[in-house]
């Protein structure tokens, strides 16, 4: 944390002006915020003209919610890196705004303290699981990984598509601590492993979790072009 | 719908309640109490109508003397478990019970009349279910258990939830799959023969009679059996009406949800106001309102008779011990498992662990994970509290470890503390799981 040269310019994007208030004063003096915005068409445009580093993006909005942010930023071009930020718990949403393109998500009712690490982490290109969202993780990837994984020793995810589809042991194992509640350099001491090799992994999760075509992901995206 | 004439109208009304009954609804009520559609006895009621004009006094007495019934338990939609032929067969019964009340009131009837009708009623059912919802057997059958659950949800109660929810189960009527289509072929064939075997029967049976009344009869029965076949064509026309009414109710309980959404959060936002000064009873309330919207999001509550579920015990006990300690605990669960005797012993030790996170955790959220995947189940209770050292536990906390320690153990599990000063405190719980 201290090698982040200058504090990251933040835009909050809530629909619930309460909402932005709060979070607002509880991330004040910790990030820079840039300013927020209430509905999807006021974050597109902000998000042009202010050119945030992150935004910290409600899931459920009128007009599509966050993932249409995601959407519309990324039609425009050089978009910021986004953290969702919300209190649905439900997977397909979760899922949902991460495959969209989120670096993270985090539930609202997360610390001010946490929420600033959360938002420098995601500036620094990590991602950020909640144990909410490493419950899902572990949910979507369980069972036995394909056989073609295996067969190939899938242990270290060689970039071939299979591997996407299947957490190796040790991604596992970092999920299972998140969703019990583990810091990332708590874990990294529990595995003896460096903080930043924890990061690596819930990286490559994190794209994983992007990319895969696994089942249970596509189920809960279709769940959610249901609800909506 | 001025195709049909009134009495016989049965389109619109078969999807609605009492409040939506014909006449004097006797044969909706017939139709709830036998569990068949109400088309289907109007449409023998209104057979014996036309045959004699009987139909129409064992109507009027049955509208006399029949109670009128309080509103349905469930609704007449929802009774898909029995087959489109038993349901045929059963029509053909009920036609013929008419037919033979007919008689004891001492109208002429000859047999002549009453098997052709029987015939007719048979194939009529058979070739009308499947326009109404019912050609897929046991499609909509999954609706049924949580209908008709007892004294159960707000939804219960209110004729107007009843009728909205009694109709939506009528919608998809699509055949899913090949076996489905053949099934629905055989059975239109199975009709169409039946209503014409009825009207050949019928014709043949009575050629000996005068020839006026052959001509009549021969035309009612090509007027009857023309109308058998060309129904579902009209159906079908009053169908599409029903399928706006039916988006116009869901596009109505989208906008209830929102105001139950609204509502909730307003409301919760309101006292978190008005009780800033006390941070604990503020998270208490945001997380119960988050805790009953989620569920009612989700629509999670779980039907009467189902059996319970590991991650819905712990989650049921994470919010006690969050209602009754004021300390944020929150469940994480992947996989899920039914609850034998020694997962209720897992759930007891857990609550206990939380009830001791809560209490000696410093006020610190509790972090619940349970994994129930291959071969066992564990659950991790977690707090950031101060932590203890093993070897100086206190007095007062050794008979809790002992409840979780101890229970898992008399139940073939195992349970461990893990703890150091500073460190907070976690309890791991594993238990083997028994083969399915």
């Amino acid at each position: 944390m201290t090698s982040v040269p200058a504090a990251p310019r933040v835009l909050i994007v809530d629909d619930h002006q309460l909402f932005r208030a709060g979070v607002r004063s509880e991330l004040e003096g910790r990030v820079d915020i840039a300013g927020d915005a209430a509905t999807v068409d006021d974050a597109v445009r902000e998000i042009a003209s202010l050119a945030p580093d992150v935004v910290l993006l409600d899931v459920h909005m009128p007009d599509g919610g966050g993932v249409e942010v995601i959407r519309r930023a990324a039609a425009q071009g050089d978009p910021p890196r986004f953290l969702a930020l919300s209190v649905s718990d439900a997977a397909e949403d979760v899922i949902a705004v991460i495959r969209a393109g989120a670096r993270g998500y985090v539930t609202k009712s997360i610390s001010g303290e946490e929420l600033a690490d959360a938002v420098r982490r995601v500036h620094e290109g990590d991602a950020v699981f909640s144990p909410k969202l490493a419950g899902f993780v572990l949910d979507a990837f369980a069972g036995a990984p394909p056989a073609e994984a295996l067969a190939g020793g899938g242990d270290h995810g060689t970039g071939d598509d299979p591997a996407l589809d299947h957490l190796t042991p040790r991604e596992r194992e970092v999920l299972r601590h998140l969703a019990r509640g583990y810091l990332y350099k708590e874990i990294a001491l529990r595995l003896g492993i460096s903080t930043k090799t924890v990061e690596a992994h819930v990286s490559a999760v994190l794209r994983k979790l992007q990319l895969s075509n696994r089942h249970e992901l596509s189920r809960w995206a279709v769940e959610r072009r249901l609800v909506e | 719908m001025a195709t049909t004439p009134a009495p016989t109208r049965p389109g619109p009304v078969l999807r609605r309640d009492v409040e939506h009954r014909m006449l004097g609804g006797v044969c909706a009520g017939l139709a709830r109490h036998i569990g068949i559609d109400p088309i289907i006895v109007r449409v023998a009621f209104v057979a014996a109508a036309t045959a004699g004009g009987v139909g129409v006094v064992v109507y009027l007495l049955a509208w006399v003397f029949l109670p009128a019934g309080d509103a349905p338990a469930a609704p007449v939609w929802l009774r898909t478990s029995r087959g489109t032929i038993e349901i045929a067969v059963g029509i053909a019964f009920l036609a013929l019970s008419v037919l033979l009340t007919f008689r004891a009131f001492g109208l002429l009837f000859s047999d002549v009349i009453v098997w052709p009708l029987v015939l007719v009623a048979a194939g009529a059912a058979l070739l009308w279910r499947q326009w109404l919802g019912g050609g897929l057997p046991g499609g909509t059958v999954h609706r049924a258990p949580e209908r008709a659950a007892p004294g159960g949800d707000a939804a219960g109660p209110r004729p107007a939830d009843r009728s909205a929810a009694g109709r939506r189960p009528a919608l998809p009527a699509a055949p899913a799959t090949p076996a489905d289509r053949a099934a629905l072929v055989s059975r239109t064939s199975l009709g169409v023969a039946l209503v014409i075997a009825a009207g050949i029967a019928f014709l043949s049976a009575t050629g000996s009679l005068s020839a006026a009344r052959d001509v009549v009869l021969s035309v009612l029965v090509v007027a009857v059996v023309l109308a058998v076949i060309f129904f579902p064509w009209v159906l079908r026309l009053v169908r599409s009406l029903t399928e706006e009414r039916a988006e116009r109710v869901r596009s109505q309980e989208r906008a209830e949800m929102a105001a139950h959404l609204h509502d909730s959060v307003l409301q919760t936002l309101a006292l978190v106001q008005q009780r800033s000064d006390d941070p604990r009873a503020v998270a208490a309330l945001a997380r119960r309102q988050e805790r009953e919207l989620r569920a009612w999001l989700s629509r999670r509550a779980p039907a009467a008779g189902d059996p319970p579920r590991l991650a819905a015990a712990l989650e049921t006990a994470a919010s006690e011990v969050e209602r009754d300690h004021g300390v944020a605990v929150e469940v994480v669960a992947v996989g899920d498992a039914d609850l034998d005797a020694p997962g209720e012993a897992l759930v007891a030790a857990a609550r206990e662990a939380m009830v001791n996170a809560a209490k000696f955790g410093g006020g610190s959220t509790v972090d619940v994970y349970a994994e129930a995947l291959d071969g066992e189940i564990q659950v991790y209770v977690r707090d950031r509290g101060p932590g203890f050292s093993p070897d100086d536990l206190p007095a007062d906390r050794r008979g809790v470890r002992e409840s979780i320690v101890g229970r898992m153990a008399r139940h073939g599990g195992k349970g461990e503390i893990h703890s150091a000063p500073g460190a907070g405190t976690e309890v791991e719980l594993t238990l083997p799981r028994s083969p399915a």
